[in-house]
């Protein structure tokens, strides 16, 4: 089991890496942490001629509050998200999901922006991103942009990005006093693949909850929302919003859960987070 | 960075304190490089996917999965195995405790496990059973059925504790 | 308990006696640096590395194969096809004459013009590097025709289902029918039979040292050397010499550190025959290490059964009868040289085995199919026999209202029963199932958990208690395989040689597979010899250097193993006692060896040191007395002859929760009788292993394949092992029972943990949803079937609750 050959080359700024993937197109891959990639290379189901290495461009492992945003740039990785401090400030959905990520040697190597860009659907940080209604900048041959979130996944594997693009940074809104965030999800094993999880934030409004995003993993081709679950939970009937997910959610079932499994599971779920977005203290 | 799609790279990087200077493939993964360049086969090889933790190493300080880093991603960096490890006789107490306890039987998970210990060690003053469980999560052992580990883990906790007073 | 002894100086009154100690493994200081010696780690001169291209589909026609642009690629060395490597190496079929009936075809090395799963090796590529091979392998075109694919095994035997091997006849390996006793009129007068439909998943060992050999065939002296991660490596020599058309002397296995074993590494594996081959037909150095993914593919797989089961209860509790119908499917042959047949053989043996129940009946039927085979995998046929039974009893258990603690103490064989006989004829010759459950209970302290039990579930909280009682076959004789015509020995030996520092080396037959068989062959020689344990250096695996014997599978390492070390170790103390009464002119009887001296019997006075009698011997041979020659070796062997196999017996108590689909172990109890325990720590850590690896069968292993053939989760993230987090800490006790057998009085401990743990879980989930209805026997105990149960429960109306919250709607 070991790669097909390749070449490799290190970009050292988005522009070289930009005009690169430009250069070879379908043929060459982006590396960042590479703990999804490197598998997939091993086992020869991915076969990139080139591998570009963002690794060494700088500026992109900062985490820093821009604005009335936090920005995390491409380079951070899980393990130093985890521990620094303004996540656990700014994002603290981060700080909760984070811990359900595979491994820690995995979490040392892996970033938050490959997690995003790569769009597993069973991953967690598409569905925080989704539920934050964070904005992900990108790079490419006509320039940088800005996709929010809700505009990003599109599909299995499948995302705004164009085939010359880099994802070069993740804008999360700051957390503010009123603001509630959930996250839970079921998994076999701890650290596998979620069978279904859950990413949630909402606005406390005196008793009930308004703004509340709802992103499930593991339960279609990529994070989804579940739009209608939204709207029951903002009108406070929580078992009208787990009923809703009938209409939101479509997921297949696959070897470790049934269809059935897995919509039985979201709604567990949905009142679990709902529980954590009520109660949770200021 | 090069128009050119070179496939193979001159290497610098300092494995267990000494400095390397190869020539490596690209598609080398570092487990690979350290087994078969640099001999240290103490690093073993268990799935190559990122899953069974045997090929845990220290880079910089921390532990990542050999498998799962190409070699030529080391360029610069420090790098540790079992075998650095069980020279300097940073966790010699670790790998006591492992030896007392029989916390190990073929042996193959255990330099990755000792790695993977050693790291929670080094970041948590005193985690429970639980904890150390969670740590050690990413490291398939088939033998022992972990409890041994855990029990291991902890003595050398509590030796670690004790020769602290 | 207690037994006469035949000695009169046993292992456990030897003056510094190292038998029961937790003695320290002298491997671990290796292991634990990173100096382990695996195969996968060896490399030799001229080495060069096979990967081979394997059949994607689980039947086809191999119409060519289009070779051409591999041969030329850069590194390769040979490109070699299942009918080139078909001159070098003969084909086998894996059958042996006692299992009656019992029916495979032959196997090549590689497909000669059929795959037959999906995995079989097609061609071979040997190039200098894996990497380069592996490049290599995707240049090669093969022209498959698919053929179809029989892969339900409760389908293979309809007429409409293709034959896999149309010579056999039919896709029936074997059939295997036994009536104990008179179970239909057992059944016609119970109060209550129950039944019950059990499965079992497909599980494969998954070593986490992936299979691996080294075949290096000297041109020069005709000698094939195989490093070989084996448990068995004088039977593979055999096999090796059989089909490469050597002799076996001309064969050497060695086998240093093995990154697990687990009985899948005692097999004859054809990609590992073809590597030899290979090895000869290029008269060089060939390596292959199993990769991951082929691992999934090619290494045995076990269970896969499906049983219909029947258990005749009397009210008062009694079990008047068991019965089984057991279908197991195999893949395409039967594995040679142990056959597949014997876990099927197994269930039919042992289901019923701890109850004083003599009516039984059993069929049980093994069929072919396009699947990877299956074969002997640790407690071989034990997880299944133990949970259809102890299944079956708790469900007899709660029809009549009884406490499943009332039940196994109402029929389990009474401790003072023994020797006596199982239905199917199973000679037991000293159990304890009453005394272990006992002290189970106290270890757990049952009321104590029944009380929190049914506290926690008036609040919602769904939590289980479930026990399983079990019997192990350990020390296993001829009776196993070498009745059936198989050249696997059953005997163990060991020499004993002490050099002329005094320093002791043994070289055991019995093989190291991490369980710690050296140290327990130490401590058994340092007692027997009387010296201290660091003296004493063990050498195991190498056919060229130890005696001949079995190895480690069956449970057998400590038990035959140990008793041929204590039985050399005592050898060559009455020969070195004879020596030093020839030096101290002193009559030997009145001379023993202790603490690594000659000393006075009677006073413990050291009169010699073993240096300088080690020096006298070999370096003044000329100051003994005329005629006297010193013999410093001791050679013994041994092989159980009193009964065919020692039984072992236990019982296992699962304490776990059950909340939305998932289960949670929350506490794991052993009580184990495996006879006199030769060191505790390794026993107790053969249990633990054990267990977690019959947990993972309940809760999570399962290969699952498609109706093509397809295995669908051939990659550790998706084959799920157990890990550490979600496993419970295990506590184990002890009851002593030895084997009269022999002077050790050891049994086996290697499997009881694996035999018993999958039934307690089971029971224990069962226990816990019973206020539902549901009843789960179909394992492993997923998210998907759990909650499928609870589903099915509330539909058919339930037990006696509303649905509580985590029901499925």
């Amino acid at each position: 089991m070991k790669p097909a050959t390749f070449a490799y080359a290190r970009a050292q700024s988005v522009a070289e890496a930009v005009a690169a993937l430009a250069a070879h197109g379908d043929e060459a891959r982006l590396i960042a942490g590479g703990q999804s990639l490197v598998a997939m290379l091993n086992m020869r189901l991915s076969a990139p001629r080139l591998l570009i290495d963002i690794n060494a461009i700088s500026g992109l492992s900062e985490i820093a509050v821009e604005g009335d945003g936090l920005r995390i740039g491409a380079l951070v990785r899980y393990t130093q998200a985890l521990r620094a401090p303004l996540v656990a400030r700014h994002a603290p959905l981060l700080t909760r999901a984070i811990p359900h990520i595979a491994h820690a040697a995995i979490r040392n190597r892996g970033t938050l922006g490959g997690s995003v860009a790569f769009a597993d659907p069973a991953a967690e940080m598409p569905a925080c991103i989704l539920a934050l209604g964070a904005d992900i900048a990108i790079s490419g041959p006509d320039g940088a942009r800005v996709v929010a979130a809700d505009d990003f996944f599109l599909g299995l594997y499948e995302t705004a990005l164009g085939p010359a693009d880099m994802l070069t940074g993740l804008n999360l809104p700051l957390h503010g006093p009123d603001r509630r965030v959930g996250f839970a999800e079921f998994a076999r094993r701890h650290g596998d693949y979620a069978m279904v999880g859950l990413a949630a934030t909402a606005t406390a409004r005196g008793a009930g909850l308004g703004d509340v995003r709802l992103a499930y993993f593991s339960m279609g081709p990529c994070a989804v929302r579940a739009r209608g679950a939204e709207q029951a939970l903002e009108a406070g009937d929580l078992d009208a919003a787990v009923a809703a997910l009938e209409a939101d959610l479509d997921p297949t079932g696959d070897i470790h859960a049934s269809r059935d499994t897995k919509m039985h599971l979201a709604g567990v779920l949905l009142r679990r987070v709902a529980g954590q977005l009520s109660e949770q203290p200021q | 960075m090069s128009a050119e799609l070179e496939t193979v790279f001159d290497l610098t990087l300092t494995v267990n304190g000494v400095a390397h200077h190869e020539s490596v493939e690209a598609r080398r993964h570092l487990a690979d490089f350290l087994r078969e360049d640099l001999g240290l086969t103490g690093t073993h090889i268990g799935c190559e996917h990122g899953v069974c933790g045997a090929c845990t190493v220290l880079m910089d300080g921390e532990i990542v999965r050999a498998c799962l880093t190409l070699a030529v991603q080391c360029e610069g960096r420090h790098i540790e195995t079992i075998e650095g490890l069980s020279d300097s006789g940073r966790i010699a107490g670790l790998q006591e405790a492992f030896r007392t306890r029989n916390a190990l039987q073929c042996g193959y998970c255990t330099p990755g496990m000792l790695i993977a210990a050693s790291a929670l060690m080094d970041i948590e003053p005193a985690p429970d059973r639980a904890e150390i469980r969670e740590h050690i999560s990413g490291n398939y052992c088939r033998c022992t059925g972990y409890h041994a580990i855990v029990d291991a883990v902890e003595a050398a906790l509590a030796a670690r504790t004790e020769g602290a007073r | 308990m207690t037994r006469d002894v035949p000695s009169p100086l046993t292992a456990l009154d030897r003056p510094n006696s190292y038998i029961g100690r937790a003695v320290p493994r002298p491997n671990l200081a290796r292991l634990t640096e990173g100096r382990g010696e695996y195969v996968s780690d060896l490399v030799l001169p001229r080495m060069v590395h096979v990967v081979y291209v394997r059949s994607p589909h689980a039947h086809a026609r191999i119409r060519a194969i289009d070779a051409a642009e591999a041969k030329r690629a850069k590194g390769v060395v040979a490109v070699v096809t299942g009918r080139e490597l078909a001159e070098v190496c003969t084909p086998w079929v894996g059958v042996l004459t006692h299992m009656v009936g019992l029916k495979s075809a032959p196997q090549h090395a590689m497909a000669v013009d059929r795959a037959c799963w999906q995995g079989e090796a097609v061609v071979a590529i040997v190039a200098r590097t894996r990497a380069l091979a592996e490049d290599a392998a995707e240049l090669v075109e093969i022209d498959y025709e698919p053929l179809p694919a029989v892969t339900d095994m409760m389908t293979a035997l309809d007429p409409q289902t293709p034959v896999i091997h149309p010579a056999l006849g039919d896709n029936l390996a074997f059939e295997r029918n036994f009536t104990g006793g008179d179970p239909a009129a057992a059944f016609a007068a119970a109060d209550h039979v129950i039944e019950a439909d059990f499965g079992f998943g497909r599980h494969t060992g998954v070593t986490l040292e992936p299979r691996a050999m080294v075949a290096d065939f000297n041109a020069g002296t005709g000698r094939l050397t195989a490093y070989l991660g084996t448990q068995a490596p004088h039977m593979m020599q055999n096999i090796l010499s059989i089909h490469l058309g050597m002799s076996e002397q001309q064969i050497r296995v060695v086998c240093k550190d093995v990154g697990g074993s687990f009985g899948i590494k005692v097999h004859v594996y054809a990609d590992e025959m073809a590597t030899a081959a290979l090895s000869k037909l290029l008269k060089r150095p060939v390596k292959f290490v199993a990769d991951r993914l082929e691992s999934f593919l090619t290494d045995i797989h076990a269970r896969d059964h499906r049983l219909k089961g029947r258990i005749a209860v009397k009210a008062d509790g009694t079990i008047t009868a068991f019965e089984i119908d057991d279908v197991t499917g195999i893949g395409p042959y039967s594995v040679y040289p142990r056959t597949s047949a014997v876990e099927a053989n197994q269930v039919v043996n042992l289901t019923g085995g701890p109850y004083a129940c003599p009516n039984y009946k059993a069929r049980a039927r093994v069929v072919f199919q396009n699947k990877t085979v299956t074969c002997q995998y640790r407690a071989v046929g034990h997880p299944i026999a133990t949970a259809v039974t102890e299944g079956l009893v708790d469900l007899a258990a709660r029809r009549i209202g009884m406490d499943p603690v009332e039940i196994r103490r109402k029929n389990l064989i009474r401790d003072d029963a023994y020797p006596c006989a199982s239905a199917t004829g199973l000679k037991f010759e000293a159990l304890s199932h009453h005394a272990a459950l006992d002290k189970l209970l106290a270890m757990m302290d049952y009321p104590k958990l029944r009380a929190e039990q049914a506290a926690l579930r008036t609040k919602g909280i769904h939590r289980g208690i479930g026990f399983a009682s079990f019997i192990e076959i350990t020390n296993p004789g001829a009776a196993f395989y070498g009745v059936g015509g198989a050249r696997i020995s059953s005997q163990d030996g060991a020499v004993v040689r002490m050099d002329a520092t005094g320093a002791v080396t043994v070289q055991t037959s019995a093989t190291e597979q991490g369980q710690g068989t050296e140290a327990v062959i130490a401590q058994v020689v340092a007692t027997a010899l009387g010296v201290p344990l660091d003296i004493v250096r063990v050498i195991s695996g190498d056919t060229d250097q130890t005696p001949y014997g079995g190895g480690t599978w069956a449970s057998r390492a400590a038990g035959i193993g140990g008793e041929a070390a204590w039985q050399a170790g005592k050898a060559l103390r009455a020969n070195v006692v004879a020596v030093a009464g020839a030096i101290l002119q002193a009559d030997p009887d009145s001379l023993d060896v202790r603490g690594g001296a000659v000393v006075d019997a009677a006073s413990g006075r050291e009169r010699l040191s073993l240096a300088e009698l080690g020096r006298i011997v070999y370096f003044r041979p000329d100051t003994l007395p005329p005629g006297f020659q010193a013999e410093l070796m001791a050679v013994r062997h041994y092989v159980p002859r009193g009964y065919p196999f020692a039984f072992t017996n236990g019982i296992q108590a699962s304490y776990l929760e059950v909340e939305d689909g998932f289960v949670k172990l929350l506490g794991h109890w052993v009580v184990e009788d495996c006879g006199t325990i030769l060191n505790p720590q390794l026993v107790d850590e053969q249990v633990r292993g054990g267990v977690v690896q019959g947990l993972g069968g309940a809760l999570f292993e399962q290969c699952v394949y498609d109706a093509e053939g397809q295995m669908q989760n051939a990659s550790m993230a998706d084959y799920l092992v157990p890990m550490a987090c979600e496993m419970p800490d295990i506590q184990v006790g002890h009851i002593v029972s030895p084997t009269a057998d022999s002077e050790l009085g050891a049994k086996g401990a290697g499997e009881a943990g694996t035999a018993g743990a999958p039934a307690a879980v089971m029971n224990a989930i069962n226990d816990a949803l019973a206020p539902f209805g549901a009843t789960l026997t179909e394992m492993p105990f997923t998210p998907d079937r759990i909650l499928s149960a609870l589903k099915q429960a509330r539909q058919r109306g339930g037990a006696d609750v509303a649905a509580p919250a985590g029901t499925p709607a």
